[in-house]
């Protein structure tokens, strides 16, 4: 849960380089949208599930990674 | 410190498009500690770099070197031959870090890879604020220790503008204190608030950077 970490603000501030990330990825032409941040805690695995699932329909939808097609082009 | 911010990935981008070996030279001191030169930020911004000259098809070759401190002769002979190798170099010190680099290799492009923003200080984890405009002429005897020269927005020398809220924020910038009222509070606590009533003239601004270019030369250290 949000706020509610081990390290105390660790996710609070893992939430926020995450969007840094995001941007970064937007801005150098990977995609943001590759990089999700999910808080749940060991015992949801309903809510595993429905995480995983939508990240991986995601990643399906955008297809692979820009920089994989270049290099695997190039070889 | 002088405490500076990482220009933007878009930035560094259009500034390095031309070169194709580039040696990204971070800084060890001030830079470091507000994360934004450093070897860690270096690793991060070149990384990125290269993924996206990539992506464009192209091809970028980086070499990365964070020296203790870039505005030190000493440490930036450390480069010397490095500096050979490459198109240009990217500099991620602040702006006396990146001239150093310039006076030194006057046949490689120097670029910044940092906007340096102003002396300060690190007032928690993750915010850095600043103290001081280097006006030259320090009159923080006459004001409980505090700069009222930087810390007011109007930079009101003698007493608040009396705009301040009760509670003594600043109404120019209310996630500011109004440094006069936090002025007041440590004189009275020291016993000197008499001192606040002291006039200060019009500052002799000769002292600051409006007089030119400064340069300071102590002649018992002079070789």
């Amino acid at each position: 849960m949000e706020g509610s970490c081990h390290f105390l603000e660790g996710n609070i501030r893992a939430k926020q380089r995450v969007i840094e990330i995001k941007q970064l990825l937007d801005d150098i032409g990977i995609g943001g949208e590759r990089l999700e941040m999910y808080n749940l805690s060991s015992s949801e695995g309903t809510k595993w599930r429905d995480f995983t699932t939508e990240m991986t329909e995601r990643i399906k939808k955008l297809g692979p990674n820009p920089l994989n097609l270049i290099e695997e082009a190039s070889a | 410190m002088i405490v500076g911010t990482t220009k933007s990935i878009k930035e560094l981008i259009g500034i390095t498009d031309r070169y194709k070996k580039i040696l990204a030279v971070g800084c060890g001191t001030c830079i470091t500690v507000c994360y934004a030169g450093g070897e860690k930020e270096v690793a991060v911004a070149m990384a990125a770099l290269r993924i996206a000259r990539k992506l464009k098809g192209g091809e970028l070759a980086t070499r990365e070197s964070t020296i203790k401190r870039q505005c030190e002769w000493e440490f930036v002979e450390e480069l010397d031959s490095m500096v050979g190798e490459v198109d240009a170099i990217l500099s991620f010190g602040c702006a006396a870090g990146i001239q150093s680099l310039a006076d030194r290799y006057e046949k490689t492009p120097v670029l910044p890879g940092v906007n340096t923003q102003f002396i300060g200080m690190v007032q928690k984890q993750g915010r850095w604020e600043e103290r001081c405009i280097g006006c030259g002429d320090c009159i923080t005897h006459l004001t409980g220790g505090l700069c009222a020269v930087t810390r007011c927005p109007k930079g009101q020398l003698n007493e608040s503008c009396g705009g301040e809220t009760e509670d003594g924020k600043c109404e120019v910038n209310d996630s500011l204190e109004c440094v006069w009222f936090t002025i007041a509070k440590r004189l009275q606590e020291t016993g000197e608030l008499e001192d606040a009533g002291t006039y200060v003239e019009s500052k002799n601004w000769e002292a600051s950077h409006s007089g030119g270019l400064r340069m300071i030369e102590k002649e018992s250290m002079l070789q």
